[in-house]
C-alpha cells in the first residue's frame, strides 16, 4: 500500500479536494495545499489545522496554477516544508461555458490552458522528480468527460481527454521507477462547479464519496478509476456506440 | 435539486430560488431574489426555516472549523457545522456540548436562531447561554460581530431570532468539560402526574440532565404515567465499554402513517413496563440523540407528514394546564410515543424570542390527519393561552397569531432587528 504521510494538493480549495484534505488529516497525514483564492485557502486551511494533531504539518500557499513559471518552485517548496513529498494530487480545472467558447477561440484555448497544458507541464516536472525518489503516487481528476467527445461539453471534455492520454504514457513510462500514476475520472459530483445543474437524478455523488474513493485508488496504486463506480459501465456502452449512431445523438 | 423541507414535512412550499453557500466569502447576497431566508439542515418542525419567495441560502456547505482552543475549550466554527460534527472533533479532546437538542444533526447557526434547549435546561440553560460570539452578515453586504450584552441588543434579538436577523456566518461556542464519552443514567417509573411532579423536583436537584417520557394515552389514576430519565457524565472510570453507533434508516416514503391509536396503545404500555435497571453507564450517543439512530425516521409518519405540539406553561399554572392537556389528548386517541414532559430552569433566555422561560414544556408529535388534528390543537392552544403559555416556533407549522404574539410579547420590539432583506413563511405567517 502506498503512504499517504506527506502530500501535496494542486487545486485544494476545490470541493472534491477538500473533502480529501480532511480524510487525508484525519489518517494522520501532513499537507501542502496549493490554491489561487487567498481568502479560500485560509477557511480551508485553518480548518484542517483545527482537525490535525500537533505533530502534523499544515500549509498553504496561494497560486495560480496556469502561472506555469511557479511550478517548479511549489515542488521546491513542498518538499522542503514536508521533508519529502509521499503523493501528489492535482485537483483543479474550471468547467468551460460550452456554447460561448463556440463563439470565441481564445476562451476555448484558454480552457485547454487551464484543464490540460498546465497541469501537463506541472506533471511533466512532477514525473522526473518522482522517477528520481524511485517511489510515490501522482493522481490526477480527470473526469468521465474525457472518454467521448460530445456536443455539449467537448472543449472540457477534449482537454480531460488530453490529461487521461498523457496520464495513461506517463504510467507506463513510471512502473518501471515504481511510482503509481492515478487517473480520477468522477461522473456527476455536487460541487460549486456544477452548482447550475439540475441535480434531480441518480447519478449525482457528494463530493466526500468520491475523496474516499481517490484516497483507496491512490493507496492501493490503481490505473483508472471511475467513481462512483458504476460510471465505468456507462461509459463503457457511450465508448461503444458506433460513431455514425453516436453524431446523431445530443448528448 | 429536491425542494428543501422541515423535519415534519410539512407545510410543503417552494422557494422561488435556492443558493447552496459554499464559503464565508461568497459574496453573493445582493444579488439573490429577496426575501433571504437561512435553511441549516431543515430539523424543525414547520415553516421556520422555509420561505414561499426569494431565496433560501443553504448553510451546510459553511462547515469548516476556524479555532478550537483545546485548553479553554473554546471553540470557533462557521455556522453549517453540525452538532454531530462538533461532538466527533471536541469529544476526544474532553469537551461536551454544555446544551444540545435531541438530535446532533441541527447546525450551529440553526441551534442559534432557535435557542435550542435540552436536558439540562434547569442546570445550564440553553444554547445561546454558550455563545461567546457569533458574525451576522446582513443583506446589505455588511458584517457586524456581536457578543452578550452588546449595546446595540443585536445579540440578543439574534439569539432563539428564527434567522430573521440576517446570515450568521460563525459562532464562537464555550464548551464544558468532560472526562469520557459516557454517562450515568437513571431510570424511575411515575405512576400519575402528581408522581411525576414530586420525584422531579428531586432529581432536578442532584441530576443536571433530566427529562421524562410519558404515556399520552392513559387515563384517569394512571394519567401522566411515566419514566423519569436523569443522568449526569461519568466521571474517571477505571474500566470503560466498548461502544459501536450502528444506524438503520427506514427507506421509502410509507403511504400512510404506521403510527395509529392502536399502535401507539401497544407501544406505549411495553415502553412504561420495560425493566428498567438503576443505574447504567450509557454512551452519549444513544443518550442524547436515540432518534438519530434511525435515518429519516420522519418516513413511519406517511406522506402527509406530521405535526409536533410544544408548549411550555409558567411554573404556577403548570400542574393544572398539564394535567388538562394530558386529558384533551388522551381523550382525542392519539398522541406519539415521544410525549415529552420536562420542566425548565429559572435562567432568564438572553434571546427576545427565545422559547425557554421558567415552567413546564410537554412535546408531542401527531401524525396530519387535516382538520381533525388542527381542531385538536386549536383545544390545546385555548388550555396553553389561558395558563399564559406559549408555543414553540421551531416546532410549529399552525399555531394562530394571536398566540405567538401573546407568548412573545417582544415581537414588535424585535421589529427593529430584523434584516429587511430576510423573512420567513413561518414570521409572515405570525405578524399578520
Ligand atoms: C429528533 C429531533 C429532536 C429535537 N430535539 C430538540 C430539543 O430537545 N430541543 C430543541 O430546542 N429542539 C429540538 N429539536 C429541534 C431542532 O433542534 C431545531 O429545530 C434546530 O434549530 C434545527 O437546526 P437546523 O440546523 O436543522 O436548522 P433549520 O431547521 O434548517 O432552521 C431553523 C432556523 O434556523 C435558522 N437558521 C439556520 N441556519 C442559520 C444561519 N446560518 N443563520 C441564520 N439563521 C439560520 C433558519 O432560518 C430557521 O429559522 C429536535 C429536532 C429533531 C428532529
Ligand atoms: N463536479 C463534477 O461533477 C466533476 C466531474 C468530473 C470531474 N471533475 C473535476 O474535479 C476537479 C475538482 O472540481 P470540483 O468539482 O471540486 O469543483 P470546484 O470546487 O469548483 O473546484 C475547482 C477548483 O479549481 C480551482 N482552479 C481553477 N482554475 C485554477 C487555476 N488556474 N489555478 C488554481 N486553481 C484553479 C478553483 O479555484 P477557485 O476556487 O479559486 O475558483 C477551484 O478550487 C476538477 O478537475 C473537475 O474538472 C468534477
Amino acid at each position: 500500500m502506498n503512504s499517504l504521510k506527506r502530500v501535496v494538493l494542486f487545486g485544494a480549495t476545490s470541493a472534491i479536494a477538500e473533502q480529501t484534505a480532511r480524510q487525508l488529516v484525519a489518517q494522520g497525514a501532513s499537507l501542502y495545499c496549493v490554491g489561487r483564492n487567498r481568502d479560500k485557502l485560509t477557511a480551508l486551511i485553518d480548518d484542517l489545522k483545527v482537525r490535525a494533531i500537533d505533530h502534523q504539518r499544515i500549509y498553504g500557499c496561494v497560486a495560480d496554477l496556469t502561472d506555469i513559471a511557479q511550478h517548479a518552485h511549489l515542488i521546491e517548496a513542498a518538499e522542503h516544508i514536508l521533508g519529502g513529498i509521499d503523493s501528489v494530487l492535482i485537483a483543479y480545472g474550471t468547467l468551460p461555458d460550452q456554447k460561448a467558447c463556440q463563439l470565441n477561440a481564445s476562451m476555448t484555448r484558454q480552457e485547454i490552458e487551464t484543464n490540460a497544458l498546465s497541469v501537463i507541464n506541472l506533471l511533466t516536472l512532477l514525473a522526473n522528480e518522482f522517477e528520481n525518489q524511485q517511489r510515490g503516487v501522482i493522481a490526477v481528476i480527470s473526469s468521465v468527460a474525457g472518454d467521448r467527445g460530445r456536443q455539449s461539453n467537448y472543449v472540457y471534455g477534449a482537454a480531460k481527454g488530453m490529461l487521461t492520454l498523457f496520464l495513461q504514457g506517463l504510467r507506463n513510462r513510471l512502473a518501471k521507477a515504481n511510482v503509481d500514476v492515478v487517473t480520477i475520472k468522477p461522473g456527476f459530483v455536487d460541487t460549486p462547479m456544477t452548482a447550475k445543474f439540475d441535480r434531480s437524478g441518480l447519478l449525482w455523488a457528494k463530493p466526500e464519496q468520491i475523496a474516499k474513493g481517490i484516497i483507496k485508488a491512490m493507496q492501493d496504486g490503481k490505473s483508472e478509476v471511475y467513481l462512483p463506480w458504476f460510471w465505468q459501465g456507462i461509459m463503457l456502452i457511450i465508448k461503444h456506440i458506433p460513431e455514425l449512431i453516436f453524431k446523431r445523438m445530443s448528448l | 435539486m429536491s425542494t428543501p423541507r422541515s423535519w415534519n414535512r410539512l407545510p410543503r412550499v417552494k422557494p422561488n430560488a435556492v443558493y447552496a453557500l459554499s464559503q464565508r466569502g461568497d459574496c453573493m447576497l445582493d444579488t439573490l431574489p429577496r426575501p433571504l431566508l437561512a435553511y441549516g439542515n431543515g430539523r424543525s418542525y414547520g415553516d421556520v426555516c422555509l420561505t414561499e419567495q426569494g431565496t433560501l441560502l443553504l448553510t451546510r456547505g459553511l462547515d469548516r472549523f476556524i479555532v478550537f482552543d483545546r485548553k479553554q475549550g473554546i471553540l470557533c466554527c462557521e455556522a453549517g457545522v453540525t452538532l454531530a460534527e462538533i461532538l466527533a472533533l471536541v469529544v476526544p479532546h474532553g469537551w461536551f456540548l454544555p446544551s444540545t437538542p435531541g438530535t446532533r444533526l441541527a447546525t450551529v447557526g440553526g441551534s442559534v436562531a432557535n435557542d435550542v434547549h435540552g436536558k439540562n435546561h434547569h442546570a445550564m440553560g440553553s444554547f445561546g447561554h454558550h455563545v461567546r460570539a457569533l458574525e451576522l452578515w446582513r443583506s446589505d453586504g455588511s458584517v457586524i460581530e456581536c457578543r452578550p450584552g452588546d449595546s446595540v441588543g443585536l445579540f440578543s434579538a439574534t439569539i432563539g431570532g428564527l434567522g430573521l436577523t440576517g446570515l450568521i456566518r460563525w459562532v464562537e461556542l464555550q464548551l464544558m468539560p468532560i472526562h469520557n464519552p459516557w454517562m450515568w443514567v437513571e431510570s424511575q417509573r411515575f405512576a400519575n402526574l402528581e408522581e411525576f411532579w414530586a420525584l422531579n423536583r428531586r432529581a432536578e436537584a442532584s441530576w443536571p440532565y433530566s427529562v421524562a417520557w410519558i404515556d399520552c394515552l392513559a387515563q384517569g389514576k394512571a394519567q401522566g404515567r411515566g419514566i423519569l430519565l436523569t443522568g449526569q457524565h461519568a466521571p474517571a472510570q477505571a474500566e470503560l465499554p466498548v461502544f459501536k453507533e450502528y444506524s438503520k434508516r427506514i427507506p421509502v416514503d410509507l403511504p400512510f402513517s404506521m403510527i395509529n391509536g392502536l399502535s401507539l396503545r401497544a407501544f406505549n404500555t411495553l415502553y412504561y413496563w420495560q425493566p428498567l435497571k438503576r443505574q447504567v453507564l450509557t454512551h452519549y450517543v444513544p443518550y442524547f440523540y436515540p432518534l438519530d439512530a434511525i435515518q429519516n425516521w420522519n418516513r413511519i409518519y406517511g406522506r402527509n407528514g406530521f405535526y409536533q405540539y410544544q408548549c411550555v406553561i409558567p411554573p404556577c399554572e403548570a400542574e393544572a394546564a398539564i394535567a388538562s392537556l394530558l386529558d384533551t389528548i388522551a381523550r382525542y386517541g392519539e398522541g406519539s410515543f415521544l410525549a415529552v414532559l420536562k420542566t425548565f430552569g429559572s435562567k432568564p433566555s438572553l434571546g427576545m424570542l427565545s422559547f425557554p422561560r421558567p415552567g413546564t414544556t410537554l412535546a408531542l408529535d401527531f401524525p396530519n390527519r387535516g382538520d381533525k388534528t388542527l381542531r385538536l390543537f386549536e383545544r390545546l392552544d385555548a388550555i396553553v393561552r389561558e395558563a399564559g403559555g406559549a408555543l414553540y416556533p421551531g416546532k410549529d407549522a399552525r399555531m394562530p397569531a394571536s398566540l405567538f404574539q401573546s407568548g412573545y410579547p417582544q415581537w414588535e420590539a424585535f421589529d427593529k432587528y430584523i434584516d429587511p432583506g430576510f423573512s420567513s413563511r413561518f414570521w409572515q405567517r405570525v405578524t399578520l
